[in-house]
């Protein structure tokens, strides 16, 4: 009886009409006072604080008194919930509940190019800026979505337009499929921000470093915007608006978020983020970062490797991230960092509880699982006076439990929203499983056994004895009515079909009647007798949960510990010095703090590690002046003519096994440059391969800046496609007038910033607007940026120089420049530097007239020369295509070592620190087998820094270190799949390769997923 | 005497004309004997001879000796101090058939469709390609001009690489068919890097079923032609698939996962064919089946990346010990066109990393002659094969000290310059240079 009455509440309380006062209400209202109190329950308040035996008394939306030995009002309806849990409901501070689906971004890379805007309105030029998109305005309840996330055990979400990358402001909701009016609890929590373009049409920015650029001149135009008269323009006004509130980066990985986190302190940000996850990789960079974190649980799922062959193509850095992603909750916990749980990004919702109590498993305390899920979010999107925890004139927002919340076996009977009820799980009978003795009056005695789960169960019919027999049952359970129907093939034949009641609680019985095949009617009973004997489930060895080390980078090759620096002695050495001594035979050097100490005969080593150099070579480490390794979602911006307010500095990738691959062809220092698509181009970094370190622990430190800028066939598009037919230049002639006209628009840039710095009464004036592009521009003009210019045929090359020369600025390098050798006299007599192929040639037609002579004329015509490499492969050996300048043209061994090292040293403007062996340097030093310019020398340790990061011998135990560690995670991923984990098939992926012509670019941003 | 005057002809004409390199002409047939004394003889079969003499006639090696025994009145080339080696051969590459990548004009390695047996590419030869010599000047006397691209790219010949056209340059006229296997891997169609539809591990399993399904039926009814002794309707492919079948022609098959090679190899020993396996990248994965079944593989460039992040850095640089070990016989080969006068680095780079020098050369000289089927003739420093040899100052391998002063293709004085060459002694002259 008083389940029928419960039954009848429940069906009730769905027609309350909450008051929304100012709607009109059609004929006589039914508005209800909704008053519940719920009694003798363990009430978690919030994470620090239990009341047992607690009541909690609700009236409409709202708690209205919560605590111990309260005494219950009359006019409320009393829940008993002996034995049972109120919780807080749960928060997800990024989630796109309510927000229509936006279309699927598309790689817009072939088609007729977009340059500005095309949506209508007073809006900025470029459509990845709209921060005039709010939430708000299109927000909507959606009762289907809703219901999956309380099943989940939601109860307010913030809710964000995941598009684009200023991307307007999101709201906070409560899960109520009431009217949309009634579930707002912050129409404005915070402005949203990700480095993804999302359905943008506008070309620009195709690449991370443009997504960087076009966000920070965002900052620039917005500040500019409020002072001055000459536009309108609403999303500049709206950006400014939204400054004051909280404000979310969606960074995708722990990279993206140290790369917000760079803008977010250029611009007195301090961003909210988002992250991908993966924070264990770096924790200590993340901490420092000082930002709270919504973080995801979605960890991957194990790969199929039973087929070695398949699991071939499952990395190791996949793997360990398998092992190691449920640990991240914990290591962020660990840490002392502030962070929310999402169940954004999840697959399907019902992972959220299994990733969660995984996480839980390794290391993260219960009491943070419930903080990062109510308190903290509710502070980050500044609802907490509304709910995340359970107080008097909060939300009636919370959980009816079975237990403690994170326990495996407990259940989520009801999630309660504004005051409304919503059922997920029956709460007086939580588990009909076990097995019943069922009697039907003229079958006689059967055993029904109830297995499964309880949202699905599995039944089963057994009879002992002479008829004995075991089939499948179907049951169904629908509130406290059942059904049942098997075949139990003979005595009787045909379907036995059952439907009935749920009867008494203690033990569980259902009653009702019994339709045989025949017709007969009769009743029957069902008598729970036993607890379900389930497959004896083995109690999860502790051992499993103990995992590999994080290693740095995260990639193959990583180490768990970073190699020390040492003192070393080279003993017995040829020392190829660079510096005026030439090459010296059997000759000592002697490595100190980093530096070279000295170098001699007969050095004494102290407490310095010897190593025996006899027979080997000793050279200073090779720079690339070209290269493209190590760079984070495209190479180049190629959507404009002039970029050069993008910079590779943003997107230095520290994750790239090509780091660890060049180490081991003697590579020490490499520019990373912006690829060639367009006459000016962005600007360059200059990083030593310390493989480990983060991408700013890379970074060279103290150089002077450089700027890439291209001529030719490139830039003016000749071999991009029929469509490339639009953007500005198509000719050398217009590539020219580009340069001209950027130069002028620096030239006035600057004018107009020397007069308004130089004004002594400012009012009245307004500052110029900030151009990131003209900034770089002016560095230039003013020698504190430097330009390495690709460049092929005599023409442009000289052109570029007339340019120079009439616009007063300099060109420190062309690079490539395979027609150098025609041109060098006009380059010697500039001081310009070629820095070239040995033997590229042909295979386009500015390269037709390439020859591997050109190394050998211009360094005889005094051109300082180089050879780079513009290829990840080629980078590992370019002291071998230094040992083609001895094959073409026959320079002089000594001088053909410089072309790869002491000569791009000084084109970058290093060589105070790098380039030759010369006490004070930085030791920087390779080891070579052999003659280094022979094809037989391989590099046996190669140091920055005096820190061995590449040494052959170190090399050959790494990989039978990762075998082993492979082996291991194998065997975990095969034991996860027998315990019946979810997997997924290996699918080999492969990082993209740059060159300077690449023009995919930020395609993982725009498509699905990114994966690193 | 001659020979001077026509170098100085070249000399004088590379100063005013450079761009057509219309002054370097094919040699004349040998005249006389010629008798190579003096340097190391590397005879490309792993046989060194310190010392040695080579003498040729009529194009043919007559003999290969120790000490100084060349014959009386021959042309004596003083190789004192130097390497003589086989020419070297460059299997599966594009040489003569592309000119300038970028300009689709001079692109004739690929033709449209997806099963064209019958494209020659010998026709498309191109001798006046600039590329050409340049080729040569590093030693490579001999290539396979190999069609690329579809399911069966077409059918392959053997030039020497001296010659005033193509019908002049045929070394082995339509002796390889070339077939680039499909590839099972999901990781393979490149869909999600340009946005395209990622395609599903079922779909991408019924693609690869499905073209397995149509080139064995293709196959079994291309066979059923080549048995027939007067087909009712002639059929151009299955013409060109007949030397399939009878063993005129060799099957030369690209395919790089270990699963693929198995599925390849054992597709085509049904059919009663033994294929050479070209590029291979996971055939270090594979090589007891391979030894098993014998099958050779023309290994793709040492010079390149691993494929995994995996990989040991140098796995491409080992690749070839490693299957030289395993016993398959292999050779190296080069990408592309222009690329082609690196192949001795290539071998050289396999010497680096655990083969034997004279074992890395045969992979271009005469395990590359056994592997294309003209090992009768050529591939090794022996008596009774053509004379096809270079003379280099220091180790050819070593982009260090190979400098290839002399060159003979069949017994031919060939011509070592090139138009690189001539560009380089035309600014050597402007800025007043001296062009060594």
């Amino acid at each position: 009886m008083k389940k029928t009455l419960l039954l009848l509440c429940s069906l009730l309380i769905a027609f309350i009409a909450k008051s929304q006062e100012s709607y009109p209400v059609n004929g006589s209202g039914d508005i209800r006072s909704g008053q519940f109190a719920f009694i003798n329950a363990n009430i978690v308040v919030n994470a620090d604080q239990t009341i047992t035996n607690g009541v909690l008394i609700i009236k409409g939306q709202k708690i209205e008194s919560v605590g111990a030995g309260l005494a219950v009002p009359k006019g409320y309806v009393t829940i008993d919930l002996k034995g049972k849990y109120i919780y807080p409901s749960l928060i997800d501070a990024f989630s796109s509940y309510g927000i229509p689906e936006t279309p699927r971004a598309v790689f817009a890379g072939r088609g007729v190019p977009v340059f500005t805007s095309t949506k209508e309105g007073a809006y900025n030029w470029n459509e990845a800026i709209r921060p005039e998109v709010h939430a708000k305005s299109i927000f909507n309840v959606d009762a289907r979505k809703a219901e999956d996330l309380k099943k989940s055990g939601f109860g307010a979400v913030n809710t964000v337009i995941k598009d684009g990358i200023a991307r307007g402001t999101s709201l906070a909701v409560t899960l109520s499929d009431e009217s949309v009016n009634t579930v707002v609890l912050n129409d404005l929590t915070a402005a949203n921000y990700s480095f993804n373009k999302g359905t943008a049409k506008t070309n620009y920015p195709s690449s991370l470093m443009g997504s960087i650029s076009l966000l920070r001149q965002t900052y620039f135009d917005a500040a500019w915007y409020k002072n001055q008269k000459k536009e309108y323009n609403i999303s500049l006004d709206e950006f400014n608006k939204t400054q004051s509130l909280p404000q979310i980066f969606d960074a995708g990985n722990w990279e993206d978020v140290l790369r917000a986190d760079k803008i977010g302190d250029e611009f007195g940000k301090q961003y909210i983020f988002k992250s991908g996850g993966d924070e264990y990789k770096r924790i200590a960079d993340i901490k420092a970062t000082n930002g709270s974190f919504i973080i995801p649980i979605n960890f991957p799922k194990a790969y199929d490797v039973e087929d070695p062959a398949d699991a071939k193509n499952v990395t190791l850095a996949q793997m360990k991230n398998w092992e190691l992603a449920p640990t991240n909750p914990a290591a962020l916990e660990k840490a002392g960092i502030n962070f929310a749980i999402t169940a954004a990004d999840l697959e399907s919702p019902r992972d959220f509880w299994t990733n969660l109590r995984l996480a839980i498993d390794f290391g993260l305390t219960e009491k943070q699982a419930l903080k990062a899920l109510t308190e903290v979010p509710a502070r980050i999107l500044g609802i907490s006076d509304k709910v995340g925890t359970l107080a008097k004139g909060k939300e009636a927002n919370f959980l009816i439990t079975s237990d403690n919340l994170f326990k495996k076996e407990n259940i989520i009977f009801e999630n309660w929203v504004q005051g409304k009820q919503y059922i997920v799980a029956q709460k007086d009978i939580k588990d009909l499983r076990g097995d019943y003795n069922l009697i039907i009056a003229g079958v006689g005695n059967l055993t029904l056994k109830i297995g499964g789960t309880i949202s699905a169960y599995d039944a089963n019919i057994e009879r002992t004895g002479a008829d004995s027999v075991k089939t499948k049952a179907n049951f169904n359970r629908t509130g406290d009515l059942i059904s049942l129907f098997f075949d139990l093939k003979k005595n009787p034949k045909g379907d036995v079909r059952l439907t009935g009641y749920l009867d008494k609680v203690s033990p569980v019985t259902f009653k009702g009647e019994a339709v045989l095949a025949d017709g007969t009617v009769s009743n029957f009973t069902a008598t729970y007798t036993n607890p379900i004997k389930e497959k004896e489930k083995k109690e999860e060895p502790k051992g499993t949960l103990a995992t590999g080390k994080v290693i740095y980078p995260f990639v193959a090759f990583g180490e768990a510990e970073a190699p020390k620096q040492e003192a070393t002695l080279f003993k017995n050495a040829t020392v190829w010095t660079n510096e005026k001594d030439g090459i010296l035979q059997n000759t000592d050097v002697l490595v100190e703090g980093g530096k070279i100490k000295s170098i001699g005969k007969g050095l004494s080593a102290g407490g310095a590690k010897v190593i025996d150099a006899t027979g080997k070579h000793l050279t200073p480490g090779i720079i690339d002046e070209h290269s493209h390794i190590a760079i984070a979602r495209g190479v180049n911006e190629g959507t404009q003519a002039v970029t050069s307010e993008v910079s590779i500095a943003d997107v230095v990738e520290s994750e790239d096994v090509n780091i660890y691959r060049q180490l081991a062809g003697g590579v020490t220092t490499s520019h990373l440059l912006h690829g060639s698509a367009n006459p000016i181009g962005g600007q360059s970094q200059l990083i030593k391969l310390r493989w480990g370190q983060t991408p700013e622990g890379l970074k060279f430190g103290g150089n002077e800046g450089f700027i890439k800028f291209a001529l030719g066939e490139n830039v003016k598009q000749s071999n991009a496609g029929d469509f490339s037919t639009v953007r500005f230049p198509q000719t050398r002639m217009g590539v020219e007038q580009v340069y001209v006209d950027a130069f002028t628009r620096a030239k006035e840039y600057r004018t107009a910033w020397a007069a308004y710095n130089g004004a002594k009464n400012k009012t009245g004036l307004s500052a110029p607007r900030r151009d990131l592009e003209l900034d770089c521009l002016v560095e230039i003009l003013e020698g504190k940026r430097n330009i390495t210019c690709h460049s092929y045929v005599q023409s442009e090359i000289n052109m570029l120089m007339h340019v120079a020369d009439s616009m007063d600025f300099k060109i420190r390098t062309f690079t490539h420049i395979l027609e150098g050798y025609k041109m060098a006299d006009k380059m010697a007599e500039r001081g310009i530097a070629g820095s070239t192929f040995s033997d590229w040639w042909t295979y386009k037609m500015e390269v037709f007239e390439a020859i591997p002579y050109n190394g050998k004329l211009m360094s005889a015509v005094g051109v300082l020369t180089g050879f780079n490499s513009d290829d990840a492969e080629m980078a590992r050996r370019l002291n071998q295509e230094a040992g083609k300048a001895v094959k073409y043209g026959n320079v002089s061994e000594e001088e053909a070592f410089k072309f790869v090292s002491l000569n791009p040293a000084k084109m970058l403007k290093i060589d105070n620190r790098v380039g030759s062996v010369k006490a004070g340097k930085d030791a920087d030093l390779v080891l070579w087998s052999d003659n280094p310019l022979s094809v037989y020398a391989k590099a046996e340790k190669t140091f920055v820094d005096g820190i061995a990061y590449w040494d052959i011998q170190r090399d050959e135990v790494k990989r039978k270190e990762m075998k082993a560690e492979e082996a291991r995670l194998i065997q975990k991923m095969l034991d996860a799949k027998n315990k019946g984990a979810k997997t997924q098939r290996p699918s080999l992926e492969r990082a993209p390769l740059y060159d300077c012509e690449t023009l995919e670019g930020d395609f993982t941003a725009n498509g699905s997923h990114s994966q690193h | 005497m001659k020979k001077i005057i026509y170098q100085f002809i070249a000399l004088s004409l590379a100063s005013t004309s450079v761009f057509a390199q219309a002054n370097i002409y094919p040699a004349k047939k040998q005249a006389g004997t010629f008798a190579i004394v003096g340097g190391t003889i590397h005879v490309g079969n792993g046989k060194v001879i310190q010392n040695g003499t080579v003498v040729f006639a009529n194009g043919k090696i007559t003999s290969v000796k120790e000490g100084n025994v060349a014959p009386q009145n021959v042309t004596v080339v003083n190789a004192a101090g130097k390497h003589i080696y086989p020419g070297f051969i460059a299997p599966s590459n594009s040489l003569g058939l592309v000119d300038v990548e970028s300009v689709r004009a001079t692109r004739d390695a690929q033709e449209v469709g997806s099963i064209n047996p019958h494209v020659r590419s010998l026709i498309a030869y191109n001798t006046d390609s600039r590329v050409i010599a340049t080729v040569r000047s590093n030693g490579t006397l001999l290539s396979q001009v190999t069609p690329e691209g579809g399911l069966v790219s077409g059918t392959s010949s053997i030039v020497q690489l001296d010659a005033w056209n193509w019908e002049d340059a045929a070394y082995v006229k339509d002796n390889g068919l070339h077939f680039n296997w499909p590839s099972s891997a999901a990781g393979g169609g490149g869909g999600r890097r340009f946005g395209g539809p990622v395609l599903s591990e079922e779909a991408i399993k019924e693609r690869y079923q499905k073209q397995l399904l149509e080139l064995k039926s293709y196959f079994a009814q291309a066979k059923a032609y080549a048995d027939t002794d007067k087909p009712e309707i002639m059929n151009a492919r299955f013409e060109a698939m007949k030397g399939l079948f009878n063993g005129a022609k060799k099957a030369f098959v690209k395919v790089n996962r270990q699963k693929d090679i198995i599925i390849a190899v054992q597709f085509f020993e049904e059919f009663g064919i033994k294929p050479v396996l070209v590029g291979a990248e996971e055939a270090v994965d594979v090589t007891s089946f391979l030894k098993e079944h014998n099958i050779p593989v023309i290994i793709y460039q040492s010079q390149s990346l691993p494929g995994n992040d995996d990989d040991d850095v140098y796995l491409p640089y080992k690749n070839a010990k490693i299957l030289h070990d395993a016993g398959v016989l292999i050779a190296m080969s080069v990408d592309g066109y222009w690329q082609q006068r690196n192949l001795p680095f290539m071998a050289g780079t396999a010497a680096a990393y655990g083969l034997t020098k004279e074992e890395a050369l045969a992979i271009i000289t005469s395990n590359t002659a056994k592997i294309l089927g003209i090992d009768k003739t050529t591939g090794t420093i022996e008596e009774g094969k053509d004379a096809n040899i270079i003379i280099s100052e220091g180790d050819a391998l070593d982009m260090r000290t190979n400098n290839v002063t002399r060159a003979f293709i069949q017994g031919r004085d060939v011509n070592l310059d090139n138009v690189q060459k001539q560009l380089y002694k035309r600014y050597a002259d402007k800025y007043g240079i001296k062009a060594d």
